[in-house]
């Protein structure tokens, strides 16, 4: 009986949360139906993964649901260029990502420029790091740079694509370190871990959340401000004399034509389940690290400040000219 | 006694019918083209959270095992694959359908599914921890390698003329270079249309090429779409239960290399599926009645691309890396339940899940003998009995709904169209699609395999030997040339022996 009870609740919640989907009843306040959450990737990356972890806050806090699409398609382009067509009443909202954001419309006419997009709040980074298997002779990043040093372009690393944030940390620790190291874009963290973990490469700029999901990877160092929580042993960048911190960032946009108030509402909404302890401590021991850059003056900083960042990365990286 | 103890935790009544709904979903979803197997999981995703992890597995596995097995139904009956994974079952799917056989065609691809989904499974089961390795033995040059093996299969699937088949093979190359470049990431030749960047997703293209031209055939002729033989003969199982037995060894090692396949986190269903057809021809003994409706085609197809469910899960468990795509999806499911995937997860402490959730695959499986052949029925039923006037419409609304659903995305239905009304004018010149398919999915592996091969070989100091020394390469570089050269090799034996006689 009590197995009845839960086809029958499954079976229930199905129908509601697909009725509700169709039926938009006159706004009470703000959201009284569910929130479409855009992903301009395909299913199972990273961007769909932290959707997936935020959905559940979001329906125990704000009782509705929210229901994840994908629009996936020139690395993100497809997506970003339709969001200021969509309907700006605060249901549809679109993940964003950095560098991407920045560098396509740098490249090329991609549909849409870095200031059309109207960004909420970013709240989260995946900090690049340098990831070796656990059989590596490479203990520390000393160890790495007086090998590349003897044989300069040996270092084979591995990474996520290119002109994503691993191809841009690449480029800026071999300028720092003054090293000449091979990298090799791969289509998505996960075929880059498993070229390093098939020794394709010798290691891979990856992000601190390879180790949290891999067995047989250790970090050498991250490009954080202070150490990861989860990995309290590995040092940062910053402490070996390098000012690398860096990684890809997320976050969410919606349509230009949303009302102030309701921009400013998400905002409250997303900030409460960036503050909510089980999320965070959810998101760190996947390997992620937390940000809080909210709508309004603080996103404003921080996009002004990656822009420079990225801008001049890309540039040194021979992506823009 | 602990081998019971989790076919029992998998026999809840509970599990039973989310299985068995799980497997019929999933079959009505792979059988509409353009919704797959990846979309379909996830889709379900937020259905189980409020599930324990292994009640979430047990679903996502069994909507996944029917949608690659649902997708036979169109491949068979409208020409058009339903997902990626049954382009090869069209080759001679199609052809039974249009002499009468197409409940036969339905009912060997639903045996020979079965058959694949337990090998697959049996050997996730038996063998997943070292088996997973095989995903880790490849590296880019043993992708590219593998995409021009998948190339030369072009030969097999030509229909006769292999000029045309090469042809094809160029455009269905040439149409991948469009939207955003494989490892560079930059944008070429879209000739600055928004409607071009996203490039052209492969499984537009296959409803495109594929579906249109049945359609404006449809359209276009007088007879019935399929020929109807007269009289009740029920699902034909006994028939294809013994096809299956005198081809048992066929069935058997697609459902090996399928699982093989599957394994491999760059190559998919439809690469098995190929695969296997080709093997299966090449070792028949009737090869030159491949393409006109052999029963054999069907099996070797529909027993891979299901084997791959199975083979999919083994790295996806066990180090983390999806084999295919939905298992990308179910990892990402898996990660928000807190489970954590690796090799501990099949030696004890949460061995339980995973046990129960292999159980729970086996179940679906075995579960979409009955309900594959009752849905293969009534789809069947529906193909011949409906009038052209029903059947035109609502495919045609078909294809536009799926395509768009691929990515959300009305450039894709565009696309679509215009791909399917060339489809057409290139069929009557004959050029068949199947090359041009080929072509476009392999393409991008070949793409991306032979940039980070050269790029790492330059930094070792040797293309060359990247390319050409490395085992599991030459290996695969022997199978082009016998793949390549066997039928020539064939032909002249053939003659010469045929010379022999005559001087008798």
């Amino acid at each position: 009986m009590k197995t009845f009870h839960k086809i029958l609740f499954t079976a229930v919640a199905f129908a509601i949360v697909v009725t509700f989907g169709f039926i938009s009843t006159a706004s009470a306040e703000y959201p009284d139906k569910p929130v479409r959450y855009i992903i301009p990737f395909g299913p199972g990356g990273e961007s769909d993964i932290t959707a997936r972890f935020q959905e559940p806050f979001f329906k125990e806090k704000f009782g509705q649901n929210l229901v994840i699409e994908y629009k996936p398609g020139g690395g993100g382009a497809v997506g970003w260029a339709q969001l200021n067509t969509m309907k700006g009443d605060g249901y549809v909202i679109m993940g964003t990502n950095l560098p991407h954001i920045i560098i396509k419309p740098l490249q090329k006419d991609v549909g849409f420029t870095t200031d059309d997009i109207t960004n909420v709040y970013m709240f989260h980074y995946t900090p690049d790091a340098i990831c070796v298997i656990d059989a590596s002779p490479f203990k520390t990043v000393q160890d790495l740079i007086d090998f590349a040093k003897k044989n300069p372009g040996k270092v084979i690393f591995s990474g996520s694509g290119k002109g994503t944030a691993n191809h841009l940390a690449q480029v800026n620790f071999d300028g720092m370190a003054g090293i000449k190291t091979t990298y090799v874009a791969f289509k998505g963290t996960g075929a880059s871990v498993t070229a390093l973990l098939g020794k394709q490469v010798t290691a891979e700029w990856g992000y601190t959340t390879v180790p949290a999901k891999y067995d047989g990877i250790r970090m050498l160092a991250v490009a954080m401000e202070k150490r990861h929580p989860v990995f309290p042993d590995v040092p940062t960048f910053r402490e070996l004399g390098f000012d690398l911190v860096s990684g890809a960032y997320r976050g969410i946009a919606v349509p230009k034509s949303t009302p102030e108030d309701i921009r400013k509402k998400l905002a409250g909404m997303i900030d409460e389940i960036n503050h909510d302890p089980a999320f965070i401590k959810k998101m760190e021991d996947n390997g992620f690290a937390m940000l809080n850059a909210p709508y309004g003056a603080k996103v404003d900083a921080f996009m002004a400040k990656q822009k420079k960042i990225i801008s001049q990365a890309a540039k040194n990286a021979g992506i823009i000219k | 006694m602990h081998v019971f103890s989790f076919i029992l935790a998998a026999m809840t009544p509970y599990h039973f019918s989310i299985a068995l709904g799980g497997v019929v979903a999933g079959t009505v979803i792979g059988a509409l083209p353009g919704l797959t197997a990846t979309m379909a999981i996830a889709v379900l995703v937020p259905l189980t959270f409020s599930m324990s992890p292994t009640s979430a597995l047990i679903l996502m596995g069994a909507i996944y095992t029917g949608a690659i097995y649902g997708g036979a139904y169109s491949a068979i009956l409208l020409k058009t694959p339903g997902t990626p994974s049954a382009i090869a079952t069209t080759l001679d799917g199609y052809p039974m359908a249009k002499r009468g056989d197409g409940d036969l065609a339905v009912t060997l691809a639903c045996i020979s599914s079965v058959v694949g989904g337990l090998v697959g499974a049996a050997f996730l089961l038996a063998l997943a921890p070292p088996l997973a390795k095989v995903a880790l033995a490849f590296g880019p040059v043993e992708y590219f390698w593998l995409a021009i093996f998948g190339l030369t299969l072009i030969s097999a699937l030509s229909e006769g003329n292999l000029l045309k088949g090469l042809i094809g093979g160029c455009i269905g190359m040439l149409l991948t270079t469009i939207g955003v470049a494989e490892v560079s990431a930059d944008i070429r030749f879209t000739f600055g249309s928004k409607t071009l960047i996203g490039g052209i997703e492969p499984v537009s293209a296959l409803i495109g090429l594929y579906c249109i031209p049945v359609l404006i055939d449809l359209v276009a002729t007088p007879a019935r779409h399929l020929k109807v033989t007269s009289g009740n003969r029920g699902f034909r199982l006994r028939e294809a239960l013994s096809l299956s037995w005198r081809h048992k060894f066929n069935v058997l090692r697609s459902s090996v290399i399928g699982t093989i396949v599957g394994i491999l986190p760059g190559a998919g269903g439809s690469i098995a599926g190929l695969v296997a057809y080709s093997e299966a021809r090449r070792t028949s003994k009737h090869t030159d009645k491949f393409g006109t409706g052999e029963p054999e085609g069907v099996q070797a197809s529909e027993s891979a691309n299901n084997a791959t469910v199975g083979g999919g899960l083994i790295p996806t468990l066990v180090l983390g890396i999806p084999g295919t795509p939905p298992d990308a999806v179910i990892l990402g499911a898996l990660l928000v339940q807190g489970v954590r995937t690796g090799p501990n997860l099949f030696m004890g402490g949460e061995s339980s899940i995973i046990y129960v959730f292999i159980a729970g695959l086996f179940l679906a499986t075995l579960l979409m003998l009955p309900t594959g052949l009752m849905v293969g029925r009534y789809a069947y039923r529906f193909i011949i009995t409906v009038p052209k006037a029903v059947l035109v419409p609502t495919v045609a609304f078909m294809t536009i709904i799926g395509t768009y659903a691929i990515r959300n995305n009305m450039s894709d239905v565009v696309i679509m169209i215009v791909l399917g009304a060339i489809g057409w004018i290139l069929d009557r010149c004959g050029f068949k699609p199947s090359p041009i398919v080929l072509g476009l999915i392999l393409s991008r592996i070949a793409e991306q395999g032979f940039v980070q091969g050269w790029t790492i070989g330059n930094a070792r100091g040797s293309v060359f030997a990247e390319f050409f020394a490395r085992p599991i390469s030459a290996g695969i570089i022997c199978f082009i040339c016998v793949s390549l050269f066997y039928p020539i090799i064939a032909r002249r034996w053939k003659l010469n022996k045929e010379l022999q006689n005559d001087d008798k």
